[in-house]
């Protein structure tokens, strides 16, 4: 197929092993690309903690087992709500303070808040991962014939897309979704018409940060558990946000989806270029349409 | 010129002043909207007007003065709880949220008192917007763009709708239309505050009219007096 690029054909073992990391990878990058896009679209803030909130969901996760006793399951429920109530008293003692100004604050001071939880967590726990076992329930894998799916990766695959659909249900489809979206073009109406938009603000904050933990939970079983994996991630997801659109939910997870392939299949097919072809595409998209791919032109 | 108004007073203005960042656009606003009725503010552009209903809604940057809504103070409250007061505002860019359909515009609005029009009333009055239900909001015409903004305040219960300048840019027949919905909201008991540039449609609809300048009113005039009042209001609107 590929002969006219006279490009080896891979052996089929190592293609369908990228596509599987290529798409747990792409799980990862919607499911922070979508609190990102949600946060961006209410408060005008681009989220620069997502990665430390990811990280602090893992963390939370890893502080159950080990300091509770409470497994992978009960985590998935309290990380998030932990940690997306860290978001609120975030976004309730800072982000409101700097609410209306220009983009650049809202990026340093939660650039800012990401150095010094990810600072504060190396210098408690070192750069090292801590190890997550899976699940009891999720050890072992499937032989599909061609590959060997292990089940924790499969359920991550199929749990973030759920998560993905729920989210993309929730803002396009119901009354609370529809406020939202109002709110998100024209706040002081939405206000207007009796909305208590401030809370509004705040809950929306401290959901994308739940999601960014939930993302942790998900994470700590595959990656390890370490004071550096937001910062690793994040500026991959950030890339997959301008890529699918400032604010746009569908485009953040088809994008993030979508570019966790290529990222993989280009670990096939020409290694050099998988750190960089995630940057590579944003550049092209930012040249050919500056909105991206789902976003609306301002 | 506060004096003079129907017993059954259901918002009165006293002293407003109001600000944008450092400019002072209200300077003492005073008057008053009995229950049932309709009054214009009249006025050249840049008298005000607009900004004085966006200071009842409290959506201007600073504000003091007296703003009476049944008897509550109305300034010092976020903009969210003076809606739920029962006043419903429609803004002069009328405000359609492009990331929503016809029906989720519609819809929007929360009910914030029983007694509101149903859907299906408000589909009666607008066929147009029935057709149109699953068009984004900003597609429609601007007459029917017109016609959502004041359909969706009429759904959720608000007995004050507070309604700035409905007929600007809209073709005679659809300002007839607008003219007539009005009327027939105020035989359901509505009470309307009107904004408007176009003083002839104004003389059709309303029981009083203020003429505002500088950020104050300067008179009252009422609908049945107009004819007798005609040169003084050609002065004031420079018309």
């Amino acid at each position: 197929m590929l002969d006219w690029l006279h490009i080896p054909m891979p052996p089929a073992p190592l293609l369908f092993a990228q596509l599987l990391v290529g798409l747990i990878n792409g799980a990862f990058y919607a499911m922070l690309s979508l609190g990102l896009a949600v946060i961006f679209g209410l408060l005008n803030i681009i989220n620069f903690t997502h990665g430390a909130q990811y990280m602090l969901g893992a963390f939370c996760a890893w502080f159950l087992l080990n300091g509770l006793g409470i497994g992978y399951w009960p985590a998935l429920i309290i990380a998030p709500v932990v940690v997306g109530f860290s978001g609120i008293v975030i976004e309730r003692v800072f982000l409101r303070q700097i609410a209306g100004l220009d983009h650049l604050y809202g990026l340093l001071l939660t650039f800012g808040l990401a150095l010094i939880i990810e600072g504060g967590f190396r210098q408690a726990y070192g750069s090292s991962g801590q190890p997550y076992t899976i699940p009891a329930e999720l050890q072992g894998a499937q032989n599909l014939g061609f590959m060997f799916l292990p089940n924790y990766r499969a359920w991550v695959i199929v749990a973030s897309l759920g998560v993905c659909l729920a989210t993309w249900f929730v803002i396009e489809r119901t009354r609370l979704g529809a406020y939202l979206r109002a709110a998100t073009e024209n706040p002081v109406l939405v206000q207007a018409f009796g909305i208590d938009v401030p809370r509004m603000v705040t809950l929306t904050y401290g959901a994308g940060v739940g999601l960014a933990a939930l993302a942790g939970v998900m994470a700590a079983p595959i990656y390890q558990v370490s004071p550096l994996m937001g910062t690793n991630i994040i500026i991959v997801v950030f890339a997959v946000v301008v890529i699918g659109g400032m604010g746009s939910i569908l485009g953040a997870i088809v994008s993030g989806f979508g570019l966790g392939l290529i990222e993989g299949l280009t670990k096939v097919f020409y290694p050099e270029a998988s750190n960089t072809v995630i940057f590579v595409i944003m550049a092209i998209v930012l040249l050919v349409k500056p909105a991206g791919l789902f976003g609306r032109a301002a | 010129m506060p004096e003079a108004v129907a017993a059954n007073e259901l918002l009165r203005v006293r002293e407003l002043h109001a600000w944008y960042g450092e400019s002072h656009v209200l300077h003492g606003m005073d008057f008053a909207v009995g229950e049932g009725e309709v009054v214009t503010l009249l006025g050249r552009n840049g008298a005000g007007k607009t900004t004085t209903l966006k200071a009842i809604m409290g959506i201007v940057g600073q504000r003091t003065g007296s703003v009476r809504y049944r008897g509550t103070e109305l300034v010092g409250l976020a903009s969210n709880r003076i809606a739920r007061q029962g006043i419903a505002y429609c803004p002069e860019e009328r405000g359609i949220f492009a990331s929503l359909d016809v029906e989720e515009n519609l819809m929007l609005p929360p009910t914030i008192r029983p007694g509101g029009m149903s859907v299906d009333e408000i589909y009666a009055i607008f066929p147009n917007l029935k057709e149109r239900r699953r068009s984004q909001g900003t597609k429609l015409s601007g007459g029917e763009q017109q016609m959502l903004a004041i359909g969706r305040i009429l759904r959720t219960g608000a007995n004050l709708l507070l309604l700035d300048e409905p007929t600007e840019g809209l073709a005679p027949v659809i300002v007839q239309q607008i003219g007539r919905l009005i009327e027939t909201l105020k035989a359901k008991g509505f009470t309307i505050l009107l904004v408007e540039q176009n003083f002839r449609f104004a003389s059709t609809i309303a029981d009083r009219h203020y003429i505002v300048e500088h950020g104050q009113v300067i008179d009252m005039i009422r609908n049945a007096e107009l004819a007798q009042n005609l040169d003084k209001l050609h002065e004031y609107l420079g018309v």
